[in-house]
């Protein structure tokens, strides 16, 4: 069995701007690695886009002068995400809703944490040297 | 990305280029209501050429619709490919929005 190895690591200015570059160069790598082309397109570019966002405008605030990390590894096994932003943290379980139900299908809000949930394998946080949200999507 | 915006008929029609995201939400948004608020009552949106929608993306779509509605109007979608067809199933946001395969289906169905 292969170790874990490092596919992406890259440090983003806190700025949506920059999301849409680093989940191109992600689905790259992704296809790279000959997972299947439709986790590359839609689970992989959507979660982590979600993510992304998250860290920039909950976990950092927007806040100038941030920055948001993002590195991915790979094993036999699964394709790991970890973004870390600069923030006080903030907890998942309390944005939790689910925005299928008929009182928040109109509401304009809340689909990101749900779509993480259901396109990834796995979605924890954590804190460490900043807080970090580790995706795991297994390869297979 | 881009979005642009034409007339077909009595139907005003936006092509969605690139992606449909938190960076670029509230343009859409607004060239949206600008048509709005001259009196356009229906518009269909045009997927075709449109890579992915983030979950603010999706929300724009919400916020368009009702606001649409209440001014007795609609807002119809088209071509999504099989990613953003998953995408409105998980979202169960297919039953919220009239879904045409193509244009052309679209713009009879209005």
């Amino acid at each position: 069995m292969a170790e874990p190895h490092v596919a992406l690591d890259v440090r983003i200015p806190s700025d949506v701007k920059y999301i849409e570059g680093v989940v191109e160069l992600a689905t790259l790598r992704c296809r790279e690695l000959h997972i299947t082309p439709r986790k590359c397109s839609l689970n992989v570019r959507v979660a982590l886009s979600e993510a992304i966002s998250n860290a920039i405008l909950r976990g950092n605030a927007s806040g100038a002068g941030k920055h948001v990390s993002i590195r991915a590894t790979v094993s036999d096994d699964a394709l790991v995400f970890e973004v870390v932003d600069e923030g006080p943290g903030f907890d998942l379980t309390l944005v939790r809703s689910d925005p299928t139900t008929p009182e928040n299908l109109e509401k304009e809000d809340g689909r990101g944490l749900f779509l993480m949930h259901r396109l990834m394998d796995r979605v924890e946080r954590f804190h460490a040297k900043g807080n970090v949200v580790r995706l795991t999507l297994r390869r297979r | 990305m881009s979005f642009s915006i034409n007339k077909q008929g009595e139907v005003v029609v936006v092509d969605v280029e690139g992606q449909l995201i938190v960076g670029n939400r509230q343009e859409l948004k607004q060239k949206v209501l600008d048509e709005l608020e001259k009196g356009e009552k229906r518009f269909l949106i045009d997927f075709s050429q449109t890579g992915y929608i983030d979950s603010s993306g999706l929300g724009v779509l919400v916020s368009l619709s009702k606001k649409i509605r209440e001014q007795g109007g609609e807002l119809r979608l088209a071509n999504l490919n099989d990613d953003l067809q998953t995408l409105f199933e998980l979202t169960k946001l297919d039953t919220l929005f009239q879904i045409s395969d193509t244009r052309e289906r679209a713009l009879e169905s209005f």
